[in-house]
């Protein structure tokens, strides 16, 4: 998954819920996977599905009005578990990013430590998103990570976005944080010795 | 600044990245079955072990059956896991409670009692509700997979340090309101979200009255006010706690511990970036609504109506009540309700088994009610057959099962059928988290006993 990470125009899939929790990104009988693959199919799985197995056709990733590599949400998302299966899910379904008015913490942390990337918008900036996605399902979004902005290309609106400069270079570069640590190991040696 | 969190948390940097987060030293790693198999996979991948082995510690709770423990597990799937994880913990070295072994349990229940849980450490697991072992003292958070591979690997974590709360609880709690009543109104009031970005400092007469159950209960219950953690400042009550515990420090390691322990408190001058007040007296028992944690309300309240609910929150809401079928402005007093759920990393301690007790006593489980009494791990079983509580629970027709997660997020075979009502003594009440199409209303064990003996929403205080 370390997928490097630049510019992204994409469609969006709107998901206008808040507090979607990570249970229903990915329900806990499918935590099951000793691997990270194939989570993605069961991603919302039981909005996605009825109990029969059946398709439930009015939920939006069942809707082929709507796709993309964007989703966007309403205010905190990912509450609740911290499986990182939800971030696994969200990319294993070809997500690249997430838009949202609000991230619950360790949900936004998973995303960035799998290259799904996580963008906070305002509340208006994301009301206006889905207004612009249900007037135009095709309505593309701009996402520039060296620049930090998201636009909204239906409306020319654009806001810029947070992120530190550390986790910016790992996406835009391909690294992890393991690659960090281990350059630091002179410093873990050096904390344990001061603090015995 | 000045905070007891800045304290702990200034002790353990190792370095503050450039323009990046802070990489953070942690004293205690726990793992469980569902969130390491990926990060020890990744160690082999490139390589590696586990830098501090003997800071690791493993333990199977979530897929654990809660009954026949001493047989292979029946699901394949789950049997994977577990033997999965004890697999890793003898590759990789490090100390391993097997299941149904007398040293087993929910992670966050074992920690704390066997004294691995210690007044200033950092500790993370693979797991939301690490906020609990915050009740020792300590700065403890949930971590996801990614990062439970870089503690193993390097023995610190990167972070950026999140902003302070202290939320002060003044008074005392009423007859018949718990920890988990107060935690419950909590987030009644903060919402899921209020408390995101924070750490929280719980303080007051009510928080210092706790016992250390009534706090691990608290504490557990951060996370679902979106706080990365919550401690309480460790006091005589924590070291009495610890004393004696497995693993707590003995001798004159006993005594330097608590002379340093005694220095972590907040500062007279410390300032925290957000301050909340709440009055003890206002809190009466409570039973959670909707799906999530934050809708709860009183016992006695009704169910909010539509007009009072903010714009944007009210598709989420007319969700929520849909699946509980809960009409709104209805109260929940005299509802059947069909399942009752006592344990979980909530409310599985033997305080938590006492109080059931208290209401089941010379009463009888109702028909209509299943009930799973799941202890948190075997020592609280011990426990409860040293106090004869199992006598007590026995004659009013509750079977004591053994422990694990169970049914606070039906991993195992203990879930609850769709449409069914179960009141509950854990932590989530989400679509499903019980099992698919199941109705959990989250509550205390006085609530869940008082549910249990009548078969539906019952106030505790009359049977008390
Ligand atoms: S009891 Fe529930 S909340 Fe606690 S660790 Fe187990 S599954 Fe998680």
């Amino acid at each position: 998954m370390k997928q490097k990470f630049n510019i992204i125009e994409s469609t969006c899939v709107p998901l206008p819920l808040e507090n979607i929790d990570t249970d229903q990104i990915i329900p806990a009988r499918f935590l099951k996977a000793t691997d990270k693959e194939g989570f993605g199919e069961n991603l919302f799985r039981d909005w996605r599905y009825d109990k029969q197995g059946n398709l439930i056709k009015d939920f939006v990733l069942n809707d082929p009005t709507y796709g993309g590599e964007i989703l966007v949400a309403g205010k905190n998302f990912g509450s609740g578990s911290s499986r990182e299966h939800a971030a696994w899910a969200i990319a294993g379904y070809g997500f690249r990013v997430v838009v949202s008015s609000f991230f619950a913490d360790i949900h936004k942390n998973n995303e960035l430590n799998n290259f799904v990337l996580p963008v906070v918008v305002s509340e208006t900036f994301l009301a206006e998103l889905f207004d612009s996605i249900k007037a135009n399902p095709k309505t593309i979004v701009r996402v520039d990570l060296p620049n930090q902005t998201i636009t909204n290309t239906s409306t020319g609106k654009s806001e810029t976005f947070e992120i530190n400069s550390y986790k910016k270079h790992c996406l835009i570069n391909g690294l992890d944080d393991i690659d960090f640590l281990l350059q630091n190991k002179d410093k873990i040696e050096k904390w344990e010795a001061a603090n015995k | 600044m000045n905070t007891l969190f800045d304290k702990i948390w200034d002790k353990h940097v190792v370095q503050i990245v450039e323009d990046g987060p802070t990489q953070l030293y942690i004293d205690r790693l726990y793992c469980h079955e569902v969130t390491s198999p990926q990060a020890f996979d990744g160690l082999r991948a490139r390589g590696l072990k586990c830098l501090r082995p003997d800071k690791i510690f493993c333990m199977p709770d979530h897929n654990t059956p809660t009954h026949d423990q001493d047989k292979e597990i029946e699901d394949p799937v789950s049997r994977k896991q577990v033997t999965t994880l004890a697999k890793n913990a003898s590759e990789f070295g490090l100390t391993h409670f097997a299941m149904n072994e007398k040293t087993n349990g929910i992670i966050h229940v074992v920690g704390p009692e066997t004294g691995l849980s210690l007044p200033g450490m950092t500790i993370v697991c693979g797991d939301s509700h690490t906020s609990t072992h915050g009740a020792m003292g300590a700065v403890a958070f949930g971590i996801g997979t990614s990062e439970v591979e870089m503690v193993m690997a390097s023995q610190c974590i990167l972070q950026q340090k999140p902003k302070s709360m202290r939320i002060t609880v003044n008074g005392t709690l009423a007859h018949g309101v718990t920890a988990k009543d107060l935690a419950l109104y909590l987030m009644s009031q903060l919402t899921t979200s209020g408390a995101t970005g924070y750490f929280i400092e719980y303080a007051g007469e009510a928080v210092r009255s706790l016992s250390m159950e009534g706090r691990l209960t608290l504490c557990n219950l951060s996370i679902e006010m979106g706080a990365r953690g919550g401690f309480i400042a460790p006091d005589e009550t924590t070291f009495a706690y610890i004393k004696g515990r497995k693993y707590a420090p003995t001798g004159d390691d006993w005594d330097k511990a608590v002379a340093y322990w005694k220095t972590l408190k907040s500062g007279d001058d410390a300032v925290f970036d957000k301050e909340l007040q709440f009055d003890a007296a206002d809190i009466e028992p409570m039973v959670t609504y909707g799906t999530n944690p934050g809708m709860g309300m009183g016992i006695t309240q009704h169910i909010p109506t539509l007009q009072t609910i903010p714009a944007a929150g009210q598709t989420s809401f007319v969700k929520a009540l849909d699946y509980m079928g809960f009409q709104p402005g209805e109260t929940l007093l005299g509802k059947q309700v069909d399942y009752v759920f006592l344990g979980a990393c909530t409310n599985g301690r033997i305080e938590d088994f006492r109080d059931f007790a208290r209401i089941a006593k010379g009463r009888h489980k109702a028909e209509n009610i299943v009930a799973w009494l799941v202890p948190g791990s075997w020592k609280v079983d011990q426990q409860i057959r040293e106090e004869g509580i199992d006598k007590v629970l026995a004659e009013a027709g509750f079977e004591i099962r053994q422990p694990g997660c169970s049914a606070c997020l039906a991993m195992n075979d203990d879930k609850v059928p769709a449409g069914k009502y179960s009141v509950s003594t854990s932590n989530r009440n989400f679509e499903g988290r019980q099992g698919p199409g199941a109705r959990t209303i989250l509550a205390s064990p006085l609530v869940a006993a008082a549910a249990a003996v009548t078969g539906k929403i019952t106030d505790p205080r009359e049977l008390l």
